[in-house]
């Protein structure tokens, strides 16, 4: 990479951080979880692009939480980097049994399958009473490399935490999907006799995206849970699942800043949305993606390149 | 030295339909095999279970003396065993040189890397070159769903040969070719199967091309072999004729047939 978009990443990071701190709490509480949740839509993204939708993605994202919940609540492991690199151990974990299985699948069953693996994590945790069932439990504030942030402070390492887990995830994520690897997807999902016929295991490939797309919904767990305190097993739902592939679509697929602000939209739509129609707020998200899948099928982000083509003529 | 490909009593059905029986096939390095047969002879199925992409309900399959039943179709192409489709296989929505450059990549380079670009000056110089080889460079910003169907039979074609086989197996490559240009594809098809040193049977079913290009013929009637020798005297077989060819063919059978020395040279008629 050259030295001018290291700089750009930076100093996009920078700007991402400082608008963080300067907005109303309520809206950097609302950027963060965005930034969560976009994390967790850039793995249901690639997956995408491999011809796959995922509606199980909320079985990492759950798991990501709840390692943040158990390390800081039980475990007496505050270190962020440490509870990060244990979410992603889980996550990973679990999805090399489950992808054993769920890859063999495409199409309706891939989806419902890993629905199905998702709602069993959530059937578990709501019969568990240590982790608090239905109510879940709190997460406790992190610390980095041996400093404890104050009350105040710790939301601001959260917010460094969120947007620098963004720029790196997602630079490497532009990056894969311009290598060998993040073109074997597009293989994958327009001949994957050809894929065979090649030479190359089209199960390794799925399986590859399917572990790296668990990873980073692992990742937007732990953020999620970090900032808002709290885990519970909602976060395994199938509803919750479907938001992200509600984002994914909104957003759309074909540039990693797509999922970011997919899910920036939709945390402000939901909540204007609420506060606007308290009884009837799904009935606006749902116009809007309705919308959007008439006038932009290819998302939100056909927009941006549409305009950027124009200046560039 | 055992054969390059060798099946033995290789049987396939589906259902009630038998689509292979029998299949008894040796192939030798530097063949050149025409594969001939009326629609829903078993042709395709041949191939298919040789590359692994159907299973023999029996039989074995060899190659270099080795079975490779029940391989996946990725382990018969490392073991030296291409093919091209009927319907060309390729990535639809990518462009041409797309469609190479991700062939280079898994089957030449074969590691799947993570973060270093597809496009890079080196590998569009190599894909243009292939491209050049197979006289369809000028495409190569064309997305394929747009492309004419000669263009596709060379693509596919020329992904299969990246992983350089040493026996390519063919099916139909003029198949939705007009007549006038299905010499012109063969030339250079057959240039680039020669250059390679592969082996090669194509499945054919315009007489002239089978002539030309092949050295020996396999003639397949309701999933069994009907014949199998020089082109000259496979053709020239009256049951052959009448049951694959469906018409009558002038045949010279010359001296440059080593295969059948007995047969005279002789004119064939039987309308
Ligand atoms: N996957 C399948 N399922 C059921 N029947 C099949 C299948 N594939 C082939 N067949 C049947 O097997 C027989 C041989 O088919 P095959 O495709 O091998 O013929 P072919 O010689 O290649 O014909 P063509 O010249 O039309 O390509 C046909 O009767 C066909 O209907
Ligand atoms: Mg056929």
């Amino acid at each position: 990479m050259q030295t001018k978009s290291i700089f750009l990443l930076i100093g996009g990071a920078l700007g991402l951080f400082v608008l963080g701190l300067l907005v109303p709490e309520w809206l950097s509480y609302l950027m963060i979880i965005a930034m969560g949740k976009g994390i967790v839509v850039l793995g249901v993204v690639l997956l995408m692009r491999a011809g796959l939708v995922s509606f199980g993605q909320g079985l990492y994202y759950c798991i990501g939480a709840y390692v943040a919940g158990t390390l800081t609540q039980f475990a007496g492991i505050s270190d962020v980097l440490l509870i990060l690199l244990a979410s992603i151990a889980a996550s990973v974990l679990v999805a090399a049994l489950v992808g054993l299985l769920l890859c063999r699948y495409r199409g309706i069953f891939f989806a419902m399958f890993s629905m199905a693996f998702s709602m069993i994590l959530y059937g578990l945790l709501v019969r568990s009473s240590v982790l608090g069932s239905t109510d879940g439990f709190n997460v406790l504030r992190p610390s980095l490399l041996g400093w404890v942030p104050t009350d105040d402070a710790s939301s601001d390492l959260v917010l460094a935490v969120a947007v620098v887990m963004v720029m790196i995830l997602g630079s490497l994520m532009w990056l894969y999907l311009r290598s060998l690897s993040g073109y074997a997807g597009e293989a994958v999902r327009e001949n994957e006799i050809r894929v065979e016929y090649l030479g190359t295991s089209v199960f390794r490939i799925i399986y590859t995206k399917y572990l790296i797309a668990a990873a980073l919904a692992g990742i937007g767990g732990t953020v999620t849970a970090l900032v808002s305190g709290h885990v519970d097993p909602e976060m395994a739902y199938w509803t919750t699942s479907g938001e992200f592939v509600f984002i994914a679509l909104m957003g759309g697929t074909s540039h990693v800043a797509a999922p970011m602000v997919g899910a920036g939209l939709f945390e402000l739509l939901r909540t204007y949305a609420f506060a606007i129609a308290p009884y009837t707020w799904q009935m606006i998200l749902g116009s809007t993606l309705l919308l959007i899948i008439i006038f932009l099928p290819s998302g939100l982000w056909s927009l941006v390149s549409r305009f950027s083509r124009q200046a560039r003529g | 030295m055992s054969a390059l490909l060798e099946t033995r009593n290789l049987e396939r059905s589906f259902g009630a339909v038998t689509a292979a029986v029998d299949i008894n096939v040796s192939i030798n390095a530097g063949e050149v095999v025409g594969v001939i047969g009326s629609n829903g002879a078993g042709k395709t199925t041949f191939i298919n279970m040789v590359t692994g992409y159907l299973k023999p309900s029996a039989g074995e399959i060899l190659v270099d003396g080795r079975s490779i039943v029940g391989l996946q179709p990725r382990a018969v192409v490392r073991a030296g065993v291409g093919r091209s489709f009927q319907v060309a296989q390729l990535f639809p929505e990518l462009s041409v040189l797309d469609n190479v450059l991700v062939a280079l990549g898994l089957s030449v380079d074969r590691k799947l890397t993570l973060l270093r670009p597809l496009h890079s000056q080196k590998r569009r110089r190599k894909a243009l070159e292939i491209l050049a080889e197979y006289e369809i460079a000028g495409h190569a910003d064309e997305v394929v769903a747009t492309l004419p169907q000669g263009v596709r039979k060379l693509l596919d074609i020329a992904m299969a040969m990246l992983s350089s086989p040493r026996l390519m197996l063919l099916d139909e490559p003029t198949s939705g070719v007009a007549i006038e240009d299905k010499f012109a594809l063969m030339e250079t098809v057959m240039n680039r199967v020669r250059k390679s040193n592969a082996a090669t049977l194509f499945v054919e079913h315009d007489m002239d091309v089978v002539q030309r290009y092949a050295d020996r013929v396999l003639a397949f009637y309701d999933g069994r072999i009907l014949a199998d020798g020089t082109t000259a005297k496979v053709l020239s077989d009256p049951k052959v004729q009448e049951l694959v060819v469906g018409h009558h063919l002038d045949i010279e059978v010359d001296s440059a047939d080593a295969y059948e020395s007995t047969v005279v040279p002789m004119e064939v008629r039987n309308a």
